[in-house]
């Protein structure tokens, strides 16, 4: 058998994780990437890295734990074999990461150090000081180029991914890239691709995300036939720094070590917040979530934020919405040795010492939790068939989906620390199925397809790229067009969402779609043309702005990210006991009601009409039974005492119709 | 560790005397190519709150008109993070080599009124604008055989204990971004650019470029390289490799001890301890080479 030809696009932490591990399998690796991938978006993950460990071993933590409160903090929107099999990998992977090198923070005896990340009680996540991202991201990038030194891997970087190239049977045989250079267009054949290319912040204009997360690469793929699931569920970080060109993330970390989110009691205290007294000071989220406190699910955490400064009126500044986040208490050398590269990022931003001084933050778009379809293999022990073709495959045969870019591990909201398991995860475990999906390829492998084929799909790309150079002057200006769209969907996707604007935002989208097709370019020379390629982006946000949109505006609950107050659960707020469980059986009657209606991921089909079709698919839920996501809720004692009950009475129900039906007919 | 560094400098506490709508003007030293002639444009703009050379560069792309009028190409420029972990905007802003998106309109203003100048590093060949070919360092990486070289990626256990003190040293050199600072102010660091010979082929043409960059010289950035990965446990195992590449041409013996880099590094990372201490490494092994014939 020839060796597996494969082609990677997008070199952060999943894609080079598949292409190292590719390499090892000796199949001859290809990664293409909008930029040097030293560069890539990983390096901006900043607190660190999931995974149970001896010392959590020990206080009662193990893997099904870790799996336990990733689907609980997900809202149990995550198929479960694939998390089940990702909580257990995640040891094996820290200490792979730790062999290559990577400078995870150290005890005093020399182990790898822990630290407490939002939605779990134990000391789970590893890192290195805080830029934990960036230190996996270099130790990935290091064995890379070692491959690249042994001629095992070729690297395409500043190229953009144009699309996919399917033969007659839907199969991918290849993919065509542009040089952002030298703009030469060529095909790439391959026998499998692996869209490793992160998420699409930048359709909010303004976000956390790196300027290569545009979602481009995801969204020419969803065009060609790939589906993509669950887009409506954005996670919007709780503590960012404003800045007029992105909204840079203040790790979760900070929390981790200490960090306490205030406002003054008094609204719009004017004096400075060192002098407001402690009683003067409202720690909102452990006054409300006492057992979690400052580390609540991200979902929660930014909602109360919100509700802090937009209905309760209590932003620290007038004119601006934001509360404190406050990291003055704590030691010097934790601020120092496990801070200091978010503690920089703030003061070389906002020009202020936050050793001393309170920050200032709001919450930021900041993670796709949706992203490609893709499919499992479940083992019987509920885990993955590792090394099956299946996992990770995207409905289109031959192209796989890795990363952020997926959306199959963190449901309907990602927990802290967890994006980087899942890359590493994902990219090293895809590399075994590839193998076997390519082996055999019905009608042959790359080099068996005839060259028409390559030739046709580059004369397609290049003709589209002659035609946009060729636009008449005098259209809007893409720049704008971008800020506009990201203003709207900031305003009507992210924290809390409303059937009437979603429906009115998507017809503005629709228009916007259509502007995009008439703007110009200020630039239509044909030697490293960044107008060219940002107009190319931007008209491919539309078919996911759509996607996220009508995903949202289907979706009436509220689940994890996805926010509506016209469909919240009422709270069970009576005294008299009576009273009480009757409200929270009604409680519990409506929760299971809205599961069997909406315990789905969202998926969506781009058709030829320029429209996103949404079905839905059953969530699988095998090893454990969704239950309320409780956290703070206002009468959830009374509602998890129902909720066990109704769950006791199922469960023997259960097992009362199995032995009915072994007793057999007459 | 920052003392001595210009970076601590430049990001100082901002005295808030500009207000939104002030009105600055950017000159951008602009290059339609490769070994094309350079031209100066001047674009005029208004203050907003938070404002860096980032979105200086973002609202002359939404408006690329030049201060008298002429509608031009928007400015060609490398970005990604905004956050300074990647690297990728680094460029000389007021002569100073630097990333734009750390480097805050208030700030610049406050040194120099009315203008910002934005030229690209000179160090490399200019592609466009201020988007410059920064391969060479990638390269270098490459001769230092900068990575530690496991046996697989099989599950095989976590790696060796190493101490606090060691990890914290570790932890300033691997913060090394490759953003090319250190090389831009190294007087010793010359620029490489190669025309291309009639009929020469890419991939000629690409080879004498790699022997060129080969036997130039590597800069601190490396040489920081070679202590991080000789002191990592697993690393310190291939330690005579690197040697060998650290005083071969082109290597630590160039350096001609300015300290300039240490001074612009904007990560903070120990350069000149690391050139100190890789110096003594290099020395070691060159007479154990010579006993050892």
């Amino acid at each position: 058998m020839a060796k597996p030809s494969v082609m990677i696009v997008g070199g952060g932490l999943a894609g080079m994780a598949a292409a190292m591990k590719l390499a090892e399998l000796d199949c001859e690796v290809a990664v293409m990437s909008l930029t040097p991938l030293k560069r890539s978006h990983s390096a901006c993950a900043q607190g660190g890295i999931n995974s149970v460990n001896n010392l959590t071993r020990q206080l009662g933590d193990n893997e099904g734990k870790h799996f336990e409160d990733t689907v609980y903090g997900g809202d149990f929107l995550q198929h479960q074999p694939p998390v089940k099999e990702m909580a257990d990998w995640a040891p094996r992977i820290i200490n792979l990461m730790d062999r290559l090198g990577v400078t995870f923070n150290r005890t005093p005896e020399g182990f790898r150090d822990q630290r407490r990340f939002g939605g779990t009680l134990y000391r789970r996540t590893a890192f290195a000081g805080a830029t934990t991202g960036q230190q996996l991201l270099y130790a990935l990038d290091e064995q890379v180029r070692r491959w690249e030194v042994a001629g095992k891997l070729r690297k395409f970087e500043d190229w953009d991914f144009l699309g996919p190239i399917l033969d007659e049977q839907g199969r991918l045989r290849g993919c065509v890239g542009q040089d952002m250079i030298t703009m030469r267009i060529r095909a790439f054949p391959a026998d499998a691709l692996i869209l490793a290319v992160g998420g699409c912040g930048l359709l909010f204009g303004r976000s956390t995300n790196s300027m290569a997360c545009n979602g481009s690469a995801a969204s020419r793929a969803f065009q060609a036939g790939a589906r993509y699931a669950n887009g409506e569920f954005v996670q919007v970080h709780p503590t960012a720094i404003p800045g007029a060109d992105k909204l840079r993330l203040i790790s979760e970390s900070a929390r981790g070590e200490g960090g306490r989110i205030w406002v003054p009691r008094k609204p719009q205290d004017p004096r400075p917040p060192t002098r407001i007294p402690e009683n003067q000071r409202y720690y909102f989220l452990e006054e409300r979530y006492p057992q979690y406190g400052n580390l609540l699910p991200r979902d929660i955490a930014t909602r109360e934020i919100f509700k802090v400064c937009l209905t309760e009126g209590l932003s620290v500044e007038t004119d601006r919405m934001c509360v404190y986040l406050d990291v003055t208490a704590l030691p010097r050398e934790v601020l120092d040795q496990k801070l200091a590269g978010i503690l920089e990022i703030y003061e070389r931003f906002q020009g202020a010492d936050p050793r001393v001084t309170p920050m200032k933050i709001f919450p930021a778009v900041h993670y796709s939790m949706g992203g490609l379809w893709c499919d499992f293999e479940a083992n019987a022990a509920g885990g993955l068939n590792v090394g099956s073709p299946r996992n990770q495959h995207t409905n289109v045969p031959g192209i796989f989906a890795i990363g952020e870019c997926d959306y199959q591990f963190h449901g309907a909201n990602r927990l802290g620390a967890n994006s980087l398991v899942a890359c590493l995860f994902s990219g090293l475990t895809v590399a075994p199925g590839v193998v076997a999906y390519s082996d055999n390829l019905p009608g042959g492998d790359a080099r068996d397809q005839t060259a028409a084929l390559y030739d046709r799909a580059t004369a397609k790309y290049q003709a589209e790229y002659k035609a946009l150079l060729a636009r008449p002057d005098g259209g809007p200006n893409p720049y704008r067009l971008h800020t506009e769209l990201g203003q709207l969907m900031t305003r009507i996707a992210t924290v809390v969402r409303h059937n009437a604007e979603l429906a009115d935002g998507y017809g503005k989208i629709c228009a916007m779609e259509e502007k995009a097709r008439a703007c110009s370019l200020a630039d239509h020379g044909e030697w490293a043309n960044q107008n060219v390629v940002f107009l190319r982006a931007l008209q491919d946000m539309f078919p996911l702005a759509k996607t996220i949109v009508k995903g949202a505006l289907a979706r009436d609950e509220c689940r994890g990210a996805h926010y509506k107050p016209e469909f919240e659960m009422p709270a069970v707020e009576a005294t008299d006991p009576a009273e009480r469980r009757r409200q929270a059986e009604a409680w519990c009657e409506r929760f299971a009601d809205n599961n069997r209606r909406w315990l789905k991921s969202t998926v969506a089909a781009w058709s030829s009409d320029g429209e996103p079709q949404i079905s839905y698919e059953e969530v699988d839920t095998r090893l454990v039974r969704p239950r309320p996501r409780l956290y703070g809720v206002v009468g959830g004692d009374v509602i998890e005492q129902v909720w066990k009950e109704r769950e006791r009475t199922a469960k023997a129900k259960a097992e009362a119709v199995p032995s009915a039906s072994e007793r057999g007919p007459g | 560790m920052n003392t001595t560094s210009n970076s601590s400098s430049f990001h100082r506490p901002i005295a808030s005397d500009c207000q939104p709508g002030q009105r600055f003007y950017v000159r951008v030293l602009r290059q339609d190519g490769p070994r094309k002639r350079r031209y100066w444009q001047r674009f005029a703009l208004e203050y907003e709150a938070d404002m860096n050379c980032i979105s200086v560069l973002q609202r002359i792309a939404e408006n690329p008109r030049t201060d008298d009028g002429r509608d031009v190409a928007p400015v060609a420029w490398e970005c990604n993070c905004l956050e300074e972990v990647c690297g990728a905007c680094t460029m000389l802003i007021n002569g100073w080599v630097r990333q734009a998106c750390t480097a805050l309109v208030a700030q610049l203003l406050q040194d120099r009124p009315g203008e910002i100048e934005l030229r690209p590093m000179t160090k490399f060949p200019v592609l466009r604008d201020l988007v410059v070919d920064r391969s060479r360092i990638f390269a270098i990486l490459e001769k230092i055989l900068a990575w530690v070289p496991v046996d697989s990626y099989y599950d095989l256990g976590p790696g060796p204990r190493q101490s606090q003190e060691a990890q914290q040293m570790a932890y300033l050199y691997s913060k090394c971004m490759s953003c090319g600072c250190c090389l831009e102010a190294c007087p010793q660091f010359l620029k490489i650019e190669l025309e291309y010979r009639e009929g020469e082929t890419p991939e000629a043409y690409n080879a004498r470029l790699r022997t060129a960059n080969m036997r130039a010289y590597i800069g601190s950035h490396a040489i920081a390289q070679v202590e991080l990965f000789n002191s990592n446990p697993i690393g310190a195992m291939n330690a005579t490799e690197r040697l060998d590449a650290l005083v071969a041409e082109g290597g630590i013996q160039v350096c001609g001890n300015s300290q300039n880099c240490v001074r612009v590094c904007p990560k903070g990372i120990p350069l000149t301890t690391a050139i100190a201490r890789a110096g003594r490494a290099a020395t070691r092994h060159i007479f154990r080479k010579w006993f050892d014939r």
